[in-house]
């Protein structure tokens, strides 16, 4: 039963691309504000109150920017590695040793000034995210393992181990048997700048090192060439497994100064939740925003508005949370099901079996 | 292409028109004061959060129209940013009053109420035991009292002398209840044990279901727990026995369940929102009794015997008028060492003192 069969796309004109783009923009609305009808829901009103949510006052553009500001930095993080077509799936656990190599900073090491701590959890934080990709990247050079499952195992090694830490080593006794860290002292919490803490001037930093680092630099360009066919980087003399280390660690270490944001501003400790999905929702930002740090920051902060636009409709309409939970399914749902008509076209199958016949 | 293109164009379009067929409702006259909750689970949990929004519901109607209510179901209470993003947002959308409900919320609350930027807003935290002098309460209940009770019951029906305890936290305020729970349970047999497991989180349905199979496994013919949901209620009916809920009235397995202590949260609510309207809160950390009607046994069935349910009731009404007291006599912990001394009745500070089980629990 030969329905329909599938071609690969190779010279899709830029025009169309879009076109199927807005297509399954257009059309994950429509479908989600069918669910949303079936629940009883104005779709229009749910629509709007999503946008309004997001940047509806002062507050909930605060709120968007500072869920926006992990995903970008992580996304970058994604980004370098996806380049190289070494597919990190370990954000999350990158964020978590990140995290807990500046709470160690923060917690253990002597006193510093704030700028001297800030700056040591920092650079902590990346060596911490650094390693943790690190480690599946020898692997991958020197053993040829699959980084797909290696990177996703680590982070439930880093899970655990923060769990560890959170129910035992570092459990506050002022907690009175509660598994909870004890909070960072004030010299180890980011400032905030124009009412939202700092992590904002550190994304868009990044964003600007990746763009650089990519586009400009011949390191960048030796990540994309590895990307592209691992054998023209052997022809052309590049040393490849010097280059997989490299963008790893870089990789990593964005991730690791995500997490150090978010122990140093917004959880002022170190604790299981720490990296929230991130490293799992920067690998679809990363990739729709077609590996371009520019595309990704932009991304990134739609994807920001929908989570916290989610969060305000389940207090400003009464709806379940399962609800925002299903239109943000059902856009990423079309959105990503789009990139596959982008590489692919769908062909009606008998049109096969006639050609067949007229060859025989 | 563009003719797909212009054909869903048309289907948003007009489903935009359907949208806006819609009834408009006027907003009724402005409310004085909007009630923001912030839920660990879901308001239909058939226990904790169940209880809450019962207390939320009740509250909201005694002030018929003058205050209105918020909610946000399912957050985290290990997650720091979620507890924080629940209150702003809460606070985004009108609230002067935020409740937390769930410990892990207090020290989001905690932060904000002390951040200088919320002085208008009254932050009040149920369990725990952060506070501040102006516009952050902290609030519980001697929900031990009513445990005490059910331990009674467990202990007086119990065969095997062995009781189940599916427990969150090995944190005071859950150590607190296990112990009343299992001194009650050895006032009318010094036999039995208490048979304790802990879960690591206050909601998760699945784990607190697996965790009451465990025990109804080893032996324990009656689960009792200290957390969210029904789950060892129905690990004990399927298992064939008896169970002690919690929080709320839930009765979802009637052939197991013989009572619950349980919350009436509308008994703090609907005295401190008024206060809060009239201008004299000032926050002093309730501590509910059962007395006041914020703690209490739950009805119990007809599986509990007739002499049983007289002799609990009778205990019941002792501690209601303040001459009986859980914590009170010689109570040893499980290592040996003295929790209370002979002639001593603890005092409500000395009962968050707690570290650990008494002897006969572990």
């Amino acid at each position: 039963m030969n329905f329909l069969r599938l071609a690969k796309r190779d010279d899709l004109p830029r025009k169309k691309e879009w076109i199927i783009r807005i297509a399954a923009v257009l059309l994950s609305l429509v479908f989600a504000g069918l669910i949303l009808l079936i629940f009883g829901l104005h779709p229009l009103e749910i629509f709007r109150t999503i946008i309004e949510g997001a940047v509806g006052s002062e507050m909930r553009i605060k709120q968007t920017v500072i869920k926006a500001v992990p995903l970008i930095i992580t996304s970058l993080g994604i980004l370098v590695a996806f380049r190289m077509k070494f597919w990190n799936i370990g954000g999350e656990g990158q964020i978590m040793m990140g995290a807990f190599a500046a709470s160690y900073v923060a917690l253990f090491l002597p006193e510093m000034p704030k700028a001297l701590t800030l700056l040591a959890m920092a650079v902590a934080a990346m060596i911490g995210g650094g390693i943790w990709a690190f480690i599946p990247a020898i692997f991958k050079a020197k053993m040829g393992t699959n980084e797909t499952i290696f990177t996703l195992m680590m982070n439930y090694v880093a899970i655990k181990f923060v769990t560890y830490l959170q129910y035992q080593a570092w459990m506050d006794p002022a907690a009175k048997g509660f598994p909870k860290i004890a909070p960072f002292p004030d010299r180890a919490l980011l400032p905030n700048v124009f009412g939202v803490h700092a992590g904002w001037i550190i994304a868009i930093l990044c964003v600007g090192f990746v763009y650089f680092f990519m586009n400009y630099t011949k390191k960048g360009y030796e990540i994309a060439v590895v990307g592209e066919s691992v054998e023209t980087a052997r022809y052309a003399g590049m040393n490849i497994n010097r280059i997989i280390i490299i963008s790893m660690i870089i990789s990593g270490g964005l991730c690791g100064l995500a997490g150090m944001i978010q122990s140093a501003a917004v959880e002022k400790t170190l604790s299981v939740g720490i990296s929230g999905g991130y490293g799992f929702t920067a690998i679809i930002t990363a990739w729709l925003g077609r590996l371009n740090a520019i595309v990704v920051f932009f991304v990134c902060i739609i994807f920001a508005m929908l989570i916290q636009g989610g969060a305000y409709i389940q207090i400003a309409l009464n709806v379940p949370s399962a609800v925002a939970d299903v239109v943000q399914g059902i856009i990423l749902f079309f959105v990503i099901g789009s990139e596959f008509f982008l590489q692919y076209k769908v062909l009606p199958g008998q049109r096969l079996q006639r050609s067949r016949k007229e060859a025989a | 292409m563009k003719k797909v293109l212009a054909i869903l164009l048309t289907l948003a379009l007009v489903f935009s028109f359907a949208a806006c067929g819609g009834t408009e409702e006027e907003p009724a006259a402005e409310p004085a004061l909007k009630v923001g909750f912030i839920y660990i689970g879901v308001i239909n949990d058939g226990g904790f959060t169940q209880a809450h929004h019962e207390g939320t519901k009740a509250m909201e109607e005694h002030f018929a129209g003058q205050v209105e209510t918020a909610y946000i179901e399912g957050v985290d209470d290990t997650d720091i940013q979620a507890s924080k993003d629940a209150a702003l947002n809460l606070i985004d959308q009108g609230c002067n009053v935020i409740v937390g409900t769930s410990y892990g919320f207090m020290d989001a609350l905690d932060e904000l109420a002390n951040s200088g930027e919320y002085d208008d807003t009254v932050f009040l935290h149920f369990s725990g035991n952060k506070s501040n002098e102006t516009n952050f309460e902290n609030y519980f209940g001697a929900i031990e009292d009513a445990r005490y009770l059910s331990g009674m019951i467990a202990g007086s029906m119990t065969e095997t002398n062995l009781l189940g305890y599916v427990a969150a936290y090995p944190y005071t305020e859950v150590n607190i209840g296990i112990n009343a729970f299992t001194l009650g349970a050895q006032s009318v047999n010094p036999d039995v044990q208490v048979k304790v497991v802990y879960i690591n989180s206050w909601y998760d349905p699945e784990t607190e279901r697996a965790a009451g199979d465990e025990l109804v496994a080893a032996g324990c013919d009656i689960i009792a727990q200290h957390c969210d949901t029904t789950g060892p209620q129905l690990a004990a009916a399927e298992g064939g026995a008896f169970s002690i809920g919690y929080n709320y009235p839930n009765n979802v397995a009637p052939e197991a369940f013989l009572t619950a202590p349980i919350w009436h949260h509308d008994v703090y609510l609907i005295d401190r929102v008024q206060k809060i309207m009239d201008g004299t809160f000032v926050p002093e950390n309730y501590y509910g009794s059962m007395a006041e009607g914020y703690v209490d046994l739950a009805p119990m069935t007809d599986l509990v015997p007739a002499e049983v349910q007289d002799m609990v009731n009778a205990k019941k009404e002792e501690i209601v008028a303040g001459t009986f007291k859980p914590f009170s006599g010689y109570i040893e912990y499980n290592d040996g060492t003295v929790m209370c001394e002979e002639g001593q009745t603890m005092t409500v500070a000395e009962i968050w003192q707690i570290t650990g089980l008494v002897k006969g629990a572990k």
